[in-house]
């Protein structure tokens, strides 16, 4: 299923991934879920809570999640899926991803280096959680 | 019966449900009951090894279970049990 997402919306994961570079940085994508597309209509910055190591690892409590989502409720929208970065990494999930993903959900991975952006691709997990399938990125 | 609360990504494995209502005495037993009646939750539940997955966090109300009394955690009728996510990851599989 393509993920529809805006120029906006990308610039504003690149500037949240540049800022918080070399540590990793993740948020939410908020939008529609039409069936054929998902439609992001806006991204919402998480706080990596991550004790330590957060060069190569982040975390979003769970109260977290649940405020992200009745937030998305009350303006009639959903939470698709999650952004987060990959510093000096590709933009493919690690094994770590995969442990950790949720069935359905978009992950949207930003590749960033000491001198910017180098990729964004967006996955979601198989339902059998043995891999993933990568998600087109459309304006 | 307690209710167990189904975050969005797995209501797909639970019959479409938000909510399900399910026997047990304690918070395990109800986990245990509600990936019996949907089996395909339970790998999305549970590692390889039968424990519940560490990004699978379990609120009895607004109290992690973690810190009641874990899977013994008594519930009554009247409890509302939600199983909450939290995201997890990083760009490399190895720990240090």
């Amino acid at each position: 299923m393509p993920l529809k997402i805006g120029r906006g919306d990308i610039r504003n994961i690149e500037e949240h991934a540049r800022e918080a570079y070399p540590e990793e940085c993740a948020g939410v994508l908020v939008g529609m879920n039409a069936g054929e597309t998902k439609i992001v209509v806006d991204v919402w910055r998480a706080e990596n809570t991550h004790e330590g190591e957060r060069e190569r690892r982040f975390l979003i409590e769970p109260l977290k999640i649940r405020e992200f989502e009745e937030r998305a409720e009350e303006r009639e929208m959903e939470v698709l899926g999650f952004y987060h970065t990959h510093p000096d990494h590709p933009a493919e999930p690690s094994e770590y991803d995969r442990e950790h993903a949720w069935p359905g959900w978009s992950y949207v991975i930003a590749s960033v280096g000491a001198d910017g952006i180098k990729d964004i691709r967006s996955w979601v997990l198989k339902a059998d959680r043995s891999g993933y399938d990568e998600e087109t990125l459309v304006e | 019966m307690p209710k167990v609360k189904i975050p969005t990504p797995l209501r797909q494995y639970a019959g479409g449900n938000a909510e399900v209502t399910i026997t047990g005495k304690t918070a395990g037993e109800a986990l245990g009951k509600l990936a019996e009646e949907y089996p395909e939750l339970r790998q999305h539940l549970y590692t390889g090894d039968g424990k519940l997955r560490s990004f699978v966090n379990v609120y009895k109300g607004d109290e992690d279970i973690r810190y009641l009394d874990g899977p013994e955690t008594a519930v009554s009728d009247d409890d509302e049990l939600s199983i909450i996510p939290s995201i997890a990851g990083g760009c490399r599989g190895e720990t240090r």
